[in-house]
């Protein structure tokens, strides 16, 4: 890894100040990152450490019945704190990596990242999230719908910062995924959600533009609210999957039906 | 170049970093706790957890600067006070938990951190914690026996032998 300056405010307003520099990268958890770096992938004069942030840690409830999560909370955080009040988030978060990666890898730091096999982009999708981001000229609230935007690309501008991470609670959830046995990140995974006026189904691991909402199962499952209902889809065009030794297009297509099919059964 | 101080195994201890020194880097090069191993040094076989303030890391994915004046505890802070093996240590030398030894460090902390957080797991459980702990050697059985011990629950031949 190439050698770099440390910064480490202990304020958003102080991380949003220093991110104007030239040059300069936040650093959230580090678990993609740093990797990342030592592979000489990614590299800037000044990292900003988002870990001291103690304003941008934790759960909360908002007055709509939103559980907001700080951009800088874990997903070890999110595991416990949300087992009650959102389990099939809390579920997605406790299965991400593993118990020491959980310890330090943040939802900001995932949501911004946007990998395509990524868990939380399908959680922040599927729940109908609101992202707000932080940048020098105030705060921005971005739809999911609007921010994830294609493979490791997101609607965030330059020098912003995920701040919080908004979720509707839906009335029935779940998130499956396939684990690609060697990274043990989703080859195909499904969230599913089902709120009083619809339902949402995300899929990430499976697109070559990233996490996507398979608009065809939310139809069918709004109608039809089971399996079965998805066993009865075409499959995603495998075209536009990802194609790649772990799985052909037209296998990360199938495993979008059974995933999906799995995630309502679990919900 | 900053001088970092962590209170590592319950002594305060200070040694330089640079902006880019892993947290491992600094205890095996600064500090000469060379308990803590590199193994895979992307974040996948877990040869270098440790605890900071607590919980489990990866001490190869963590900057060691971000850490200063947190609380750090390695393979050597886990011995008893009169030098003698600590409960989870003892149990992987009874039970054969290691061949070759090098992913002990890791599986020793791992373990350790998962018993204080669940003391009584099921196998299952204990597999399922220690997914982020790779072994070469000893196909995990005997670790998992290890950390059943460890718990003070009966050892049972498990699934597979």
């Amino acid at each position: 890894m190439y050698d770099f300056e440390l910064v480490k405010p202990k304020t958003l307003r102080e991380a949003v100040a220093a991110l104007q520099a030239e040059d300069a990268q936040a650093l959230g958890g580090g678990q993609t990152l740093l990797p990342t770096m030592k592979a000489r992938l990614a590299m800037a004069e000044q990292f900003v450490a988002l870990s001291g942030i103690d304003e941008i840690k934790g759960v909360c409830l908002d007055d709509d019945g939103r559980i907001c999560i700080g951009g800088g909370t874990t997903h070890a955080t999110v595991a416990r704190e949300c087992a009650e009040s959102y389990p099939a988030l809390a579920s997605l978060a406790g299965r991400i990596g593993d118990p020491a990666v959980r310890n330090r890898g943040t939802i900001g730091g995932s949501i911004a990242n946007n990998d395509p096999s990524a868990c939380y982009p399908a959680g922040a999708l599927g729940s109908n999230a609101t992202i707000m981001a932080e940048g020098p000229n105030g705060t921005r609230e971005i739809a999911a719908d609007d921010f994830f935007l294609g493979m490791f690309t997101t609607a965030l501008e330059e020098g912003e910062i995920v701040s919080e991470v908004k979720f509707p609670v839906p009335e029935r959830a779940r998130y499956e995924k396939f684990i690609q046995p060697a990274s043990r990140f989703p080859l195909v995974a499904a969230f599913v959600a089902k709120f009083s006026d619809g339902v949402r189904v995300a899929i990430t691991g499976a697109s070559s533009s990233g996490v996507f909402r398979w608009t065809e199962a939310e139809e069918a499952l709004s109608a039809d609210w089971s399996p079965d209902a998805v066993k009865g889809l075409t499959a995603p065009d495998a075209g536009e999957m990802i194609s790649d030794l772990h799985g052909d297009g037209a296998y990360r297509a199938h495993l979008v039906k059974v995933m999906t099919a799995r995630a309502v059964a679990a919900a | 170049m900053a001088k970092v101080t962590m209170n590592v195994n319950g002594k305060s201890r200070s040694a330089e970093a640079e902006g880019r020194t892993l947290l491992v880097d600094w205890l095996r090069e600064g500090l000469r706790l060379t308990g803590t191993h590199v193994g895979c040094d992307t974040s996948q076989c877990g040869a270098c957890v440790v605890h900071v303030n607590g919980d489990p890391v990866k001490a190869c994915s963590v900057l060691a600067q971000e850490l200063d004046g947190a609380e750090v505890t390695t393979i050597e802070g886990m011995a008893n006070a009169d030098g003698s093996l600590g409960t989870v240590q003892q149990a992987f030398q009874d039970y054969h938990g290691l061949q070759c030894g090098f992913c002990t460090p890791g599986m020793v902390m791992a373990a350790s951190a998962l018993l204080k957080e669940n003391p009584q797991p099921s196998e299952a459980e204990v597999r399922h914690y220690l997914e982020g702990n790779i072994c070469r050697c000893t196909g995990y059985h005997n670790i998992v026996k290890a950390v059943m011990a460890a718990s003070g629950q009966q050892v049972e031949p498990v699934a597979a032998e």
